[in-house]
C-alpha cells in the first residue's frame, strides 16, 4: 500500500475485504501489501489496485480491482474456490516479470515490512551477524570490491573501493550516511525499497559500518515521504530491541547506531559534501573536494555516504557470494538496476532488470510498448542530470558504460519514455527550469549559467529564437560543465546537449520556421475546428476558459483566434477529432 | 506563541537540533516560518537571525508566509510534465486568479503549490487537494475539485 495504491484506491479495497472477511470470518492473513507502490513489490503499478491471493499454496492475482469487486472475490474464489477468470491479470503481466531479476526488490511485498520477524524467517540479519560475528572488515571490503558493486545512486563509483577509503582513513570517529533524499524528478525507487523491506537498508548498513569502522549511521531522507520514514522509523526500533542495533550488537563489541535525518527540500542535498552541510543543519552547498568525504565528511570525521539501492544489495551479496552478484551484468557493471519505468508506456512501473540489458527489451518487452501504439521517440534516463536517447540508439545495453557514451547517464534510475507528442525543446527546457531552481548559487557557472540556458530555452519555445542560438547553447553548456563546483552543475546541461545532439532539427523548426513540430509549445501552436468533422456538441465550448469557441448546438462552431489562449482544453475534450492542432505561422497568414 | 516555541527549544537541546531541525518543528507548528519565532530563537540561543533566514529561503520545506486553508498541490516531476501538468497549472491559475508570482489566494482559502516529484509517477500527472491524491488527474476535473473547496459548508 503505497502512493500507487493509494491513488487508485488501494485503502478503500483493503477496507472492504476486512469488512467481508470478517464478515465470512474466514481466517485469512490479509496482508497490506507494501512498497513505495503499493505493487512496488509486484511492480507493474499501471494495474493497481493489484491483489495478490494465496491459498492452499497457488497464488492469483487480479488487476484493478474495485470496492465493489471485493464481496465476489471473497464469496467465489476464498469460499468457494474458483477464481474470476475475467479479473484476473493478463499475459502482459507475465511480460512483465519474464525479463526482469530481483535482488534488491526479492523481498518488497513479500512480507509484511512492518514486522522484524517476517524478515528474519526469509534470512533476514543472517548476512549482518555472520560477517560481524567470523569476518574482518578487511575481508568483507575484498567480498564486496569482488563482487564489482557500484553506487546505485548514479554516478556508479565502486562500492568496495569507496568503502576500502573510508577503512583506511585514520581516525577513531567515523559516520556512514545512507542517503535517502531521492531528488529525481521521475524517480520513486529508493522510497519503494525503504517502504517495501527497510531492514534490508538497515542491515547494509550495520555491514557498512562494520567494514569502514563507523560507530554511528544517519539516514538522510525525503521529508516528502512519510510513510518511508515510519516504516524506517519502527523498524531502527525493532532492530534496536532485537540488539542489532546499539551497544554490543549480535553480542559482538560491536557498536553502532543509526539516527534519521530530515531532509527539508533541496535537489542538490544529494551531492556528498551539501548532504553533510545539510545534516549539520546548514545550507545545503557542496564543497570543493578533495578532501573527500572519506578523509574529512560529517563534523570532519572521515565519513562514507552510500545510497539506497546500494546499501539493499549487501546482505544478498553478502549471502549469496560475491560470484553470484558478478554473475549478472555487464564486463564493468554487475548486478542488477532498480528503474522506475514511467512516461508513454503501457506498464509503468518499478522494475529490476540486470545491467547490460537492452533498452528495448525493456521498453517492448516489459513495458509492453507505448500507450495507445503512438510513435516512441526518447527514452530520457538520469532525471535532470541525464540526456534523452533516440529512438535508433535503442539497442544499447543499460550500463554506465554505455550510456554516457551516447551522453545520458544511468542515474539514480528514472526512465521516461517520450513519444511523439513530446517536444525536445520542451524537455530541454523543463529540466533547465529545475536545474535553475534547485542551483544551490554558490558558483557562478552553475548559478547564472542555467539561468542563461533556460532564457535561451525560452525564447525559442516563444518563438522568439534567434540563428545561432544553438551554438550558443553548445557553448556555453561546454562552459558549465567544465567550470562547475559540483555534479549539479556539471551534469545540467546534459538534457541541453543530447537534445541538441540527436534533435537538432527541431530546434531548427522552432528558431527557423517558428514551428513545434510536436505541437507543444503554446507560442508556436494554434487550434482549428474542422467544420465536416464538428457535430455542434458543444462539449468544447463549455470547457474553454476563455469562451473563445462559438457556434450554435449541432453546427459546427469556431475557434476566436484572438481571445484563444492555447490551453488545449478543447482538443483534449472533443471526442470527435475535430479539432486541429496547427502551426500558429500558418494561421496568421492564412 | 511562546509555549510552543519552549517546547521546540527543549526538543531542541534534548535531542541535539539544529537549525533544520528547529526550522521544521516551527513549520510544523504554525503552517509557515514566523518572523517573530525566528527573532526569539535568535535572542535564545545568540545565532543571527541572518542565519536562519538563509537556511529557510534555501529549503523549499520553509514558508515565510501563512499559506491558505486549503493546499492544492500539483505534480511537476518529469513524468507528470509529459503527460500534461503544466495544463492542470494553467488551469488552476485561471480558476483561482492568483496575482502574478503569488501562490495562495487573496482571500487565504487556497494555496496552489508546484512540488518537484510525489514518486507515483505511474499515475501521473498527480494532484493532491489537502492531502488526498489524485491520479491521473485533468486540468478541468481539478477546476471542479477546486469549485468545491470553496462553497459554502
Amino acid at each position: 500500500m503505497g502512493p500507487g495504491g493509494i491513488a487508485a484506491g488501494g485503502k478503500a479495497v483493503l477496507d472492504s475485504f476486512q469488512a467481508s472477511l470478517s464478515q465470512h470470518k474466514v481466517s485469512a492473513v490479509l496482508k497490506e501489501k507494501c512498497s513505495a507502490h503499493k505493487v512496488g513489490c509486484l511492480g507493474l503499478c499501471a494495474r493497481d489496485v493489484l491483489v495478490e491471493i494465496q491459498n492452499n499454496g497457488s497464488k492469483t492475482v487480479y488487476q484493478y480491482v474495485k470496492p465493489d469487486m471485493v464481496e465476489r472475490i471473497v464469496t467465489e474464489h476464498l469460499l468457494g474456490g474458483v477464481a474470476i477468470q475475467e479479473w484476473l491479470v493478463d499475459d502482459a503481466y507475465k511480460n512483465f516479470y519474464g525479463k526482469q531479476i530481483k535482488v534488491v526488490l526479492e523481498d518488497c511485498g513479500r512480507f509484511d515490512p512492518e514486522d522484524i520477524e517476517a524478515y528474519k524467517a526469509n534470512g533476514g540479519y543472517t548476512a549482518a551477524k555472520k560477517v560481524l560475528s567470523s569476518q574482518t572488515p578487511e575481508a568483507v571490503i575484498e567480498e564486496i570490491k569482488a563482487s564489482g558493486l557500484r553506487g546505485r545512486g548514479g554516478a556508479g563509483f565502486p562500492t568496495g573501493l569507496k568503502w576500502e577509503f573510508g577503512r583506511k582513513s585514520p581516525g577513531t570517529e567515523k559516520y556512514i550516511i545512507c542517503n535517502a533524499d531521492e531528488g529525481d524528478p521521475g524517480a520513486f525507487m529508493d522510497r519503494a525499497v525503504i517502504e517495501g523491506n527497510p531492514h534490508a537498508v538497515i542491515e547494509g548498513m550495520i555491514i557498512g559500518a562494520y567494514a569502514i569502522g563507523a560507530s554511528k549511521g544517519y539516514v538522510y531522507i525525503r521529508a516528502e515521504y512519510p510513510l518511508a520514514v515510519e516504516r524506517l522509523k519502527l523498524a531502527i526500533k525493532q532492530a534496536r530491541e532485537a540488539g542489532y542495533l546499539g551497544k554490543k550488537i549480535f553480542g559482538t563489541e560491536f557498536n553502532f547506531d543509526i539516527i534519521i535525518k530530515l531532509g527539508a527540500g533541496a535537489f542538490v542535498c544529494g551531492e556528498e559534501t551539501a548532504l553533510i552541510a545539510s545534516i549539520e543543519g546548514l545550507r545545503g552547498m557542496p564543497r570543493a573536494k578533495p578532501p573527500f568525504p572519506a578523509q574529512k565528511g560529517l563534523w570532519n570525521k572521515p565519513t562514507i555516504i552510500n545510497n539506497v539501492e546500494t546499501f539493499a544489495n549487501i546482505a544478498p551479496i553478502i549471502k549469496k557470494g560475491a560470484q553470484w552478484f558478478a554473475s549478472y551484468g555487464t564486463e564493468k557493471s554487475k548486478g542488477t538496476k532498480v528503474f522506475a519505468l514511467t512516461g508513454k508506456v503501457k506498464n509503468t512501473g518499478l522494475i529490476e532488470v540486470p545491467m547490460g540489458i537492452t533498452l528495448r527489451e525493456i521498453i517492448y518487452e516489459i513495458g509492453g510498448g507505448i500507450v495507445d501504439n503512438k510513435e516512441l521517440k526518447a527514452v530520457q534516463t538520469g532525471g535532470p542530470s541525464g540526456g534523452c536517447i533516440p529512438v535508433d540508439q535503442l539497442d544499447i545495453k543499460v550500463d554506465y558504460e554505455s550510456l554516457a557514451k551516447v551522453g545520458s547517464i544511468v542515474g539514480s534510475g528514472g526512465m521516461i519514455v517520450l513519444d511523439s507528442d513530446n517536444c525536445m525543446v520542451n524537455m530541454a527546457q523543463y529540466f533547465l527550469n529545475f536545474t535553475k531552481s534547485e542551483s544551490c548559487g554558490k558558483c557562478v557557472p552553475c548559478r547564472i549559467g542555467t539561468k542563461r540556458l533556460l532564457e535561451i530555452l525560452t525564447r525559442i519555445t516563444e518563438g522568439k529564437g534567434r540563428q545561432g542560438d544553438i551554438e550558443l547553447l553548445e557553448s556555453l553548456s561546454n562552459d558549465i560543465r567544465s567550470s562547475s563546483l559540483c555534479g549539479l552543475g556539471q551534469t545540467a546541461p546534459n538534457p541541453v546537449l543530447s537534445t541538441i545532439r540527436y534533435y537538432r532539427d527541431e530546434y531548427e523548426a522552432h528558431i527557423r520556421d517558428k514551428r513545434c513540430p510536436a505541437g507543444v509549445c503554446k507560442a508556436l501552436i494554434s487550434f482549428e475546428i474542422l467544420e465536416k468533422a464538428c457535430t455542434g456538441c458543444t462539449a468544447c465550448a463549455r470547457v474553454c476558459p476563455t469562451n473563445a469557441i462559438l457556434g450554435e448546438k449541432k453546427k459546427p462552431h469556431k475557434i476566436i483566434q484572438e481571445k484563444c489562449i492555447q490551453c488545449g482544453t478543447c482538443f483534449d475534450t472533443c471526442k470527435f477529432k475535430a479539432i486541429k492542432k496547427g502551426s500558429r505561422q500558418e494561421a496568421v497568414k492564412a | 506563541m511562546e509555549e510552543k516555541l519552549e517546547v521546540i527549544l527543549d526538543n531542541f537541546i534534548k535531542n541535539e537540533g539544529n537549525l533544520i531541525s528547529i526550522l521544521q518543528d516551527v513549520e510544523s507548528a504554525f503552517g509557515y516560518i514566523p518572523e517573530d519565532a525566528v527573532t526569539w530563537f535568535s535572542d535564545k540561543l545568540d545565532i543571527p537571525a541572518s542565519r536562519f533566514y538563509g537556511v529557510a529561503t534555501f529549503y523549499s520545506q520553509f514558508h515565510l508566509k501563512p499559506r491558505g486553508k486549503n493546499i492544492v498541490t500539483v505534480c511537476c516531476g518529469t513524468a507528470c510534465h509529459v503527460n500534461g501538468s503544466d495544463k492542470i497549472i494553467d488551469g488552476l491559475k485561471r480558476e483561482l486568479k492568483l496575482a502574478h508570482g503569488e501562490d495562495t489566494t487573496e482571500d487565504g482559502e487556497i494555496t496552489l503549490e508546484e512540488v518537484a516529484c510525489l514518486g507515483t509517477c505511474s499515475f501521473a500527472p498527480i494532484a493532491l487537494v489537502n492531502g488526498a491524491v489524485h491520479g491521473k488527474a485533468k486540468a478541468d476535473k481539478m477546476v471542479k475539485e477546486i469549485k468545491l473547496l470553496r462553497k459554502p459548508k
